[in-house]
């Protein structure tokens, strides 16, 4: 007896320390979240005034903001989704519903899954040998491109997952009515998934503005505002990687500003699309 | 009804048309990167992925330098992150109370939605100076005497080089460890864990006992994909790495992975050996990166699998 319950005794402390162990790793993951958002408001609050959104990107030792910057990002961004969401919903349709046979679907699948979690360096890289090189200059097309083909395998995946979701009985239901697939599709999973859908659009276009490495060497920088798509242009990402590393503290301070920016932006889409569609994505 | 059948095969050849772009996308990428990285292959030859050398001046290259610092900073990173993640998941899983478990399962998810210039800064400023005033020299002072690793483990305590950009990296690999490590626990039967319980066996007999085994494949699915995610993680790494074209016997010294060297230099290669041999090691890093999420996503599948033909 005395044997059985040193047994016992060993288990629960076994147990405990274990449990124990794995609460500490929860706290550690949570810890490193807050320690990293704590700094950006620590470093980047005194960074943030209107000028911050008004002004270019200013000459070290000068005043200045991030204005060339954000017009960029927002530009390429938006090209980028604009690319992305129909040839992302398209391709997730076909994954959803006529995917059931053939090759063409189980491979994109598998294809798409792999492209979502390969280096966004590699796609700069890409986009740098096929577009930068045979045109022989940096532009936002270039930079937008590259978004884009990050974006497609994000808008892909949620669109089938959403998709997949519709109870078959709304198609079945739809088709006995009458209704050509391609009505049934559009007009009847889709709009029922259409908030869905959204998500991840929206899910993508978080993704994007924190992409930094595929710009690098495609739309490159600039110090002044320009809207033109076609020649090398400022964005938030590379502009926080330049001005951070250099040692001018004026700089410095605006990197930090523009990452505060970029991560409590992307965050915030983050925490509203996960609470409303929190087991689906 | 005749022009409704042509619409309805015009919808469904026009998806497939975008379906089939998304493995066109694929097959370009490998394409253009042979294309653009034949020139160094024939000047170099298949000793490009083991010689040391990398002058710019004298336009030789070759990527074991990068290939070492990407290695060595992913391994680093999933020997930290795999406990971690694992009892980060356990803890959602068994442990949690309900009403937390999703506003902590998005936190977790938030943690891989920082983009990774942010854990950059993060890094370099705030992270590497407090590694090296406390971490570096009680790392030193302990496993640093050890026989045959103590040599990883001394020289400049800087804060930057190899074992800070693995440990960061291992911060920006736990979520999504973390995240595969949840949802496959999450598919263990009730019943099994149920019957567990009954026996008497404790929550954590019942996590190493029944869990464990039943999602192994899932398991290592989880971590090939956090693999997968280490090895082309560019901005945080290239911040903390140092940014140094040599191989050093310790972990503390600066190194360079194929994405911080592809960020440093692709924009500023003067030769065209140059730009060609930068893609070369994009061209490994995408093959090693395509193999490993290739088998992630073969042992997903195959729990998946496994799990629709026991139910």
């Amino acid at each position: 007896m005395s044997n059985s319950t040193a047994l016992y005794r060993k288990r629960t402390r076994t147990n405990q320390i274990a449990l124990l162990l794995s609460t500490g790793a929860m706290l550690l993951g949570m810890s490193f979240l807050a320690w990293i958002l704590a700094v950006l408001l620590y470093k980047g609050l005194g960074a943030l005034s209107v000028s911050l959104f008004t002004q270019p990107t200013p000459a070290p030792g000068s005043e200045g903001g991030l204005f060339n910057a954000i017009v960029g990002s927002t530009m390429m961004v938006g090209v980028a989704t604009f690319i992305a969401t129909p040839v992302g919903i398209l391709a997730g349709v076909y994954l959803s519903e006529y995917g059931r046979k053939g090759w063409l679907a189980p491979t994109t699948r598998f294809i798409n899954d792999i492209l979502l979690s390969a280096p966004s360096i590699v796609i700069g890289v890409f986009i740098y040998t096929v577009y930068v090189a045979q045109v022989q200059h940096f532009s936002g097309w270039a930079g937008s491109l590259a978004l884009a083909l990050i974006a497609i395998p994000v808008v892909v995946r949620t669109t089938e997952n959403m998709l997949n979701l519709v109870p078959a009985s709304l198609r079945e239901a739809a088709s006995a009515l009458g209704a050509p697939r391609w009505k049934v599709v559009l007009q009847v999973v889709l709009r029922s998934a259409r908030a869905g859908v959204l998500t991840g659009i929206l899910l993508a276009i978080a993704r994007l503005s924190g992409e930094t490495a595929p710009l690098l060497f495609t739309a490159l920088n600039n110090q002044f505002t320009n809207f033109d798509l076609n020649g090398p242009m400022a964005n938030l990402p590379v502009v926080i990687f330049q001005f951070a590393m250099s040692p001018y503290e004026n700089w410095n301070s605006l990197a930090w500003g523009g990452a505060i920016l970029i991560t409590f932006g992307v965050l915030c889409l983050n925490i509203v699309v996960r609470t409303l569609f929190r087991k689906k994505i | 009804m005749r022009a409704q059948r042509f619409q309805d095969a015009l919808f469904h050849q026009v998806t497939r048309f975008f379906a089939f772009s998304v493995l066109a996308i694929l097959i370009a990428i490998i394409g253009s990167l042979i294309y653009g990285a034949w020139p160094a292959l024939q000047e170099f030859g298949a000793g490009f992925a083991f010689s040391s050398d990398w002058n710019p001046v004298t336009d030789k290259f070759g990527g074991l330098i990068s290939v070492y610092g990407t290695l060595s900073t992913s391994v680093i990173a999933l020997i930290v992150a795999i406990p971690v993640s694992f009892g980060i998941a356990v803890f959602l899983t068994e442990l949690c109370p309900p009403a937390l478990r999703g506003p902590l399962g998005v936190a977790v998810e938030l943690l891989a939605a920082v983009p990774s210039i942010i854990y950059g800064m993060w890094g370099l400023f705030v992270f590497a100076p407090l590694f090296a005033d406390y971490i570096q020299p009680l790392l030193t002072a302990t496993l640093g005497n050890l026989p045959v690793v103590g040599g990883l483990f001394q020289g400049p305590q800087n804060g930057i080089g190899i074992l800070s950009a693995g440990l960061i990296l291992s911060v920006m690999v736990i979520p999504f460890i973390a995240s595969v490590m949840r949802d496959v626990f999450e598919v263990v039967p009730g019943i099994l864990k149920e019957s567990a319980y009954g026996l008497g066996a404790t929550t954590w007999e019942v996590v190493w006992n029944v869990v464990l085994p039943y999602t192994r494949v899932g398991v290592i699915g989880g971590v090939m994909l956090g693999l997968g995610r280490a090895l082309g993680e560019t901005m945080a790494v290239t911040f903390v790495i140092g940014n140094a074209h040599r191989i050093s016997p310790s972990l503390y010294e600066a190194g360079n992975s194929i994405a911080s060297t592809l960020a440093n230099e692709f924009a500023e290669a003067a030769s065209d050996l140059h730009v060609s041999s930068l893609i070369a090691l994009g061209l490994i890093l995408f093959f090693v990166t395509f193999i490993v999420l290739a088998l992630s996503k073969v042992l997903l599948m195959r729990l998946g699998r496994s799990e629709g033909e026991k139910t």
